[in-house]
């Protein structure tokens, strides 16, 4: 299992903070993940899509699309910071 | 090294002699205060909603705190960013830097400041006479952090 979050605009959109679901066999890293996510279609494919400034946090650090996903990560994606 | 994440609002004053008590080491502090303004992208903003990562925050913003220290002679630091709904002139985000010297006081205040809005995860939501939108990041932001990386290389 691999814990996702969404914040700001993406948890608006997506109309969820949070799920929980099992790391499929074909996802190993950031890039893989957020493909199978866009799959989802609709908001997913909008939000996800690749001209879009998505970030992604894996364990609450900063992600690269290269950045490994394994099972029991807590991956978060949410849009550029705009806090201070 | 403290960071505090909070709903209510903080006394400047109160925190800097608390920042500074008892330590006669501490020639300079410097110290930075956010607040919410009225007006952006020429909208009249009522008010302001301020979310975050509960854990990644606290932790991005140690980390900053980490790296200032590792770049000039910082004695004490404190971090306070507020959450939750604010209104125009309400205080957002507190920055206390104590030093021996005020030139590492002011520059570490900068640096934290400038990491901060583009690295620690909080998002803001305006609520305008025209409707409530999530705020875009700048350009500027992005551009004001960059020059610590160009300096420092």
């Amino acid at each position: 299992m691999i814990t996702l979050l969404y914040f700001a605009r993406l948890r608006e959109t997506f109309g969820l903070s949070s799920e929980q679901t099992n790391l499929p066999a074909d996802v190993a890293d950031v890039r893989s993940l957020t493909e199978w996510l866009r799959r989802r279609g609709g908001a997913w494919q909008e939000e996800l899509a690749q001209d879009r400034p998505v970030r992604v946090a894996v364990n609450q650090d900063m992600a690269t699309p290269d950045t490994a996903v394994r099972d029991g990560d807590e991956v978060a994606f949410f849009p550029p910071v705009t806090g201070g | 090294m403290t960071v505090r994440i909070q709903t209510e609002d903080f006394d400047l004053g109160a925190e800097i002699l608390d920042l500074r008590r008892g330590n006669t080491g501490i020639g300079a502090v410097a110290s930075f205060v956010g607040l919410v303004r009225d007006l952006n992208h020429s909208a009249t903003v009522t008010e302001m909603t301020l979310e975050h990562y509960p854990g990644m925050t606290e932790k991005a913003l140690a980390e900053i705190v980490e790296e200032a220290k590792r770049r000039w002679n910082i004695i004490d630091t404190l971090v306070i960013h507020r959450i939750g709904p604010l209104k125009p002139m309400d205080q957002i985000v507190l920055v206390a830097i104590s030093s021996a010297h005020r030139g590492d006081a002011f520059a570490a205040c900068e640096f934290i400041m400038d990491y901060l809005k583009t690295r620690a995860p909080f998002w803001k939501k305006e609520q305008t006479e025209a409707g409530a939108h999530w705020v875009d990041a700048r350009e500027s932001d992005e551009t004001a952090a960059q020059r610590w990386t160009a300096s420092s290389a």
